[in-house]
C-alpha cells in the first residue's frame, strides 16, 4: 500500500494461433500499473490496449479470480502461478514485481495439455482422469441421515486438505516428467480417507492411474516440485497414499 | 476524519487508532447484535460509511473488520483453524496480515441471486432443460451468506433432482438421439451466426470490457443493495442508452470460427444488458422492500425492510418478448398457510 508508484513493465508473452501453429514470444509494454493490480488485471489492461491498437488480444484462462476455481494458469518467469507460494495467478499481485521488470509469460507446457491458443491450454485430460474413478457410488432412494456415518475429525481434515486441489494443472506443468501424480493422488486420497469413498478406493486408484498413463502424463520420480508449486499446498504424502492403494490393489489382482 | 486521511495516505495503520477514536458503527447502530447483524444490513451500513467519506484504503472503498479481540479471546490457533484459508487469501491479495492488522472489507455483488423460472420439479420453460442451484428462483433472502450458492446447488442436486428428473427421463428413455438436421436447429444456428457476424461487423471504438464496466457501475450504483424509484428509472434509461451505444460502437476483434474470447465476452454482455434492465424493471415494479430487494422509500424508522403483503405477495415472472419489446409480467400468488411472514427486528 505504501508503494504508490505506478509501474512500467516489459512483457514477453507466448503467442500461438492454435494447437498446430508454431508459437513464439512477442514483446509488449504496459505502463501505469499499480502495485495493487492483480496479475490478470494487468493482462486485462494490456488486452484493452492491444484491442484499441487494432492488435489481437492475448488469450488466457480465468474465471472466479478468487483462487478457488482452477481456471487460471500461466507460467510466469519460469514458475507456475508466478513468484509467490500457495497462490493462483489471479491472486498474484503486481507488487511482487519491480518497476522496469521484464516478465516472461508462458502457457502450461506438457504433452497432455496441448495449447489451444496463446496461454490457453486444453486440460480435458484431467476431466477424463476424474471420469475414470474420481467419484463415489451411492444408493438411490432416500437420503441417508448426515450423522449416521461418524468420521474422525483427523480423517475429515486430511480428506479436506486433499480435496483443496482445484485441478489447475500447475503440478503437471512444473513436473519435469509432466506427471499428474499429485492431482490423481489428491483425488484418490481425499476419497480414500472417507468411509463413502473406501468401497471403491483400490479400484479407483487403478483406474485413475491407468487413465493418467494412457493420456500421456509422465511418471513420478519424487522430485517434489509439484508440492512446491501447488497453489493449494497439497502434500506429496498423498502420493504415498495413492501408491499404497494402487499397490495393494495390484497384489489382489 | 483526520484518522481516515492518515490511513488512506499511509501515515497511520489501523492498529495505531486508539480504542476511543474508533467508530464501531454497527455496534453503535445495533447494540444488541453488533457485528452479527445480517449481511444485507452490514453491507448497506458499510457502503453508507464509505459514501459518507469514512472509507479507508486508497480508494476509500473499505471499512475495517478487526479480529483483535476475537484473537485475544480464542487464541490465534482457533481463528486460524476457522478462517485460515480466508485469511491466507486476504493476505495474498492485500499484502496485509489479518492476524495483526484489521481487515479491509467492502460489500460486493456476486451473482444475481436467482433468475430462471422453474417449476416445482426445477424444469425451466424449455422442456427437458432443468436449472438447479442459484440459476433458478433462488431460496435466499436478504441474509444471503457466503457459500449459499454452493448450498443451493447441493440441495437441489441432492434432494430435488433425484426425485424429479427421473420422471422426465422415464418417458424419454426410448427417444432417439436429437437430430441436428431439423428446421429448428437450422434456425437456431443461423440466429447465433448472424448475431456473431453482426457483432464482428460493428468495428466501433470501444472494447467489450469498457461497456461491461459501465453496465457494472450502473447496476452497482442504481440497482444495488439499496434502490429507489429515481435510481431505477435512471438505470433503465442508462442501460437502454448503453445498449444502443454497444450495438453501434463496440469493437470485437478477431474472427468467427477461431478461439476468440472477445466474442464470448460480447455475447455474455449482450445477455447482461438484457438481464440488468430486467432486474431494474422488476425492482421498480415492486413498491416494497423484501428479501434482497431493498427500496429506500420502503423502510421502517429503524431502517428495516418494509413489505407490502397486500399488494406484493406474489412472485413476478417475466416473459421474454424479444430483444426490443418490454417483457410481460406474470404473477404467481403466494399463500402462507402455516408460517406467516413477519417483520424482522435486529434492534432489540
Amino acid at each position: 500500500m505504501e508503494n504508490n508508484k505506478l509501474m512500467k513493465l516489459t512483457l514477453k508473452i507466448w503467442r500461438q494461433k492454435d494447437a498446430k501453429a508454431k508459437g513464439g514470444f512477442e514483446t509488449y509494454q504496459v505502463e501505469g500499473i499499480s502495485p495493487d493490480t492483480s496479475f490478470l488485471e494487468m493482462l486485462d489492461i494490456l488486452n484493452n490496449k492491444l484491442i484499441h491498437e487494432g492488435r489481437e488480444p492475448v488469450a488466457f484462462d480465468h474465471d472466479c479470480r478468487e483462487g478457488i476455481c482452477g481456471m487460471c494458469s500461466l507460467y510466469i518467469n519460469g514458475k507456475a502461478h508466478g513468484p509467490d507460494s500457495e497462490i493462483t495467478t489471479c491472486q498474484l499481485h503486481m507488487r511482487k514485481f519491480k518497476d522496469g521488470d521484464t516478465i516472461t509469460i508462458e502457457p502450461w507446457r506438457s504433452a497432455a495439455f496441448p495449447v489451444i491458443r496463446d496461454l490457453v491450454v486444453e486440460r480435458q485430460a484431467f476431466d477424463k482422469i476424474l471420469q475414470a474413478g474420481g467419484f463415489v457410488s451411492v444408493n438411490t432412494g432416500g437420503v441417508p441421515d448426515a450423522n449416521s456415518i461418524p468420521i474422525p475429525k483427523a480423517d475429515a481434515d486430511e480428506s479436506m486438505d486433499a480435496a483443496a486441489c482445484i485441478g489447475c494443472g500447475a503440478c503437471v506443468a512444473t513436473c519435469k516428467n509432466g506427471s499428474a501424480m499429485l492431482f490423481v493422488a489428491a483425488r484418490v486420497s481425499s476419497l480414500a480417507k472417507l468411509p463413502q469413498g473406501r468401497v471403491e478406493a483400490q479400484r479407483r486408484a487403478k483406474a485413475m492411474v491407468a487413465k493418467m498413463d494412457e493420456l500421456g502424463f509422465g511418471n513420478c520420480t519424487n522430485t517434489g516440485a509439484c508440492q512446491a508449486e501447488c497453489p493449494k499446498g497439497i502434500n506429496i504424502a498423498h502420493i504415498a497414499r495413492l501408491n499404497r492403494e494402487f499397490l495393494s490393489a495390484k497384489f489382489k489382482d | 476524519m483526520e484518522d481516515v486521511k492518515a490511513i488512506r495516505n499511509g501515515a497511520k495503520k489501523a492498529s495505531d487508532i486508539e480504542e476511543k477514536d474508533r467508530d464501531y458503527y454497527l455496534e453503535r447502530r445495533y447494540p444488541a447484535f453488533g457485528n452479527l447483524v445480517p449481511r444485507d444490513v452490514a453491507s448497506r451500513a458499510a457502503k453508507e460509511r464509505c459514501d459518507a467519506g469514512f472509507g479507508v484504503n486508497e480508494t476509500g472503498l473499505a471499512v475495517f473488520l478487526d479480529f483483535k479481540t476475537a484473537i485475544e479471546r480464542l487464541g490465534e490457533d482457533v481463528i486460524r483453524a476457522r478462517y485460515g484459508n480466508l485469511f491466507q487469501m486476504y493476505e495474498k491479495i492485500t499484502d496485509v496480515d489479518p492476524y495483526k492488522e484489521p481487515m479491509m472489507i467492502y460489500p460486493a455483488v456476486h451473482y444475481t441471486m436467482g433468475g430462471l423460472w422453474v417449476d416445482y420439479n426445477l424444469m425451466t420453460t424449455v422442456p427437458g432443460l432443468y436449472a438447479i442451484g442459484e440459476a433458478n428462483f433462488s431460496d435466499h433472502g436478504a441474509n444471503r451468506l457466503g457459500a449459499s450458492a454452493l448450498m443451493q446447488g447441493l440441495a437441489d442436486g441432492y434432494f430435488v433432482l433425484p426425485y424429479t428428473i427421473g420422471d422426465y427421463l422415464s418417458k424419454k428413455i426410448q427417444a432417439p438421439k436429437v437430430a441436428t438436421d431439423t428446421p429448428a436447429f437450422d434456425a437456431a444456428e443461423k440466429a447465433v451466426r448472424e448475431k456473431i457476424d453482426k457483432l464482428l461487423a460493428i468495428k466501433g471504438k470501444h472494447t467489450v470490457d469498457e461497456f461491461h464496466k459501465k453496465l457494472g457501475n450502473v447496476m452497482w450504483e442504481d440497482v444495488g443493495m439499496a434502490r429507489s424509484k429515481e435510481s431505477l428509472e435512471r438505470a433503465i434509461a442508462q442501460i437502454a442508452q448503453l445498449r444502443k451505444e454497444f450495438w453501434k460502437d463496440v469493437y470485437v476483434p478477431g474472427e468467427n470460427g477461431e478461439f476468440n474470447q472477445e466474442i464470448e465476452k460480447a455475447l455474455r454482455l449482450v445477455d447482461f444488458l438484457e438481464l440488468g434492465e430486467l432486474m431494474a424493471r422488476d425492482a421498480l415494479n415492486r413498491n416494497e422492500s423484501c428479501g434482497g430487494h431493498f427500496r429506500v422509500e420502503y423502510q421502517t424508522p429503524e431502517g428495516e425492510t418494509l413489505r407490502d403483503d397486500e399488494k406484493y405477495a406474489y412472485v413476478a415472472v417475466w416473459e421474454y418478448k424479444g430483444a426490443d419489446t418490454a417483457p410481460e409480467m406474470h404473477k404467481e400468488e403466494l399463500h402462507f398457510e402455516v408460517a406467516h411472514p413477519a417483520q424482522r427486528n435486529y434492534k432489540d
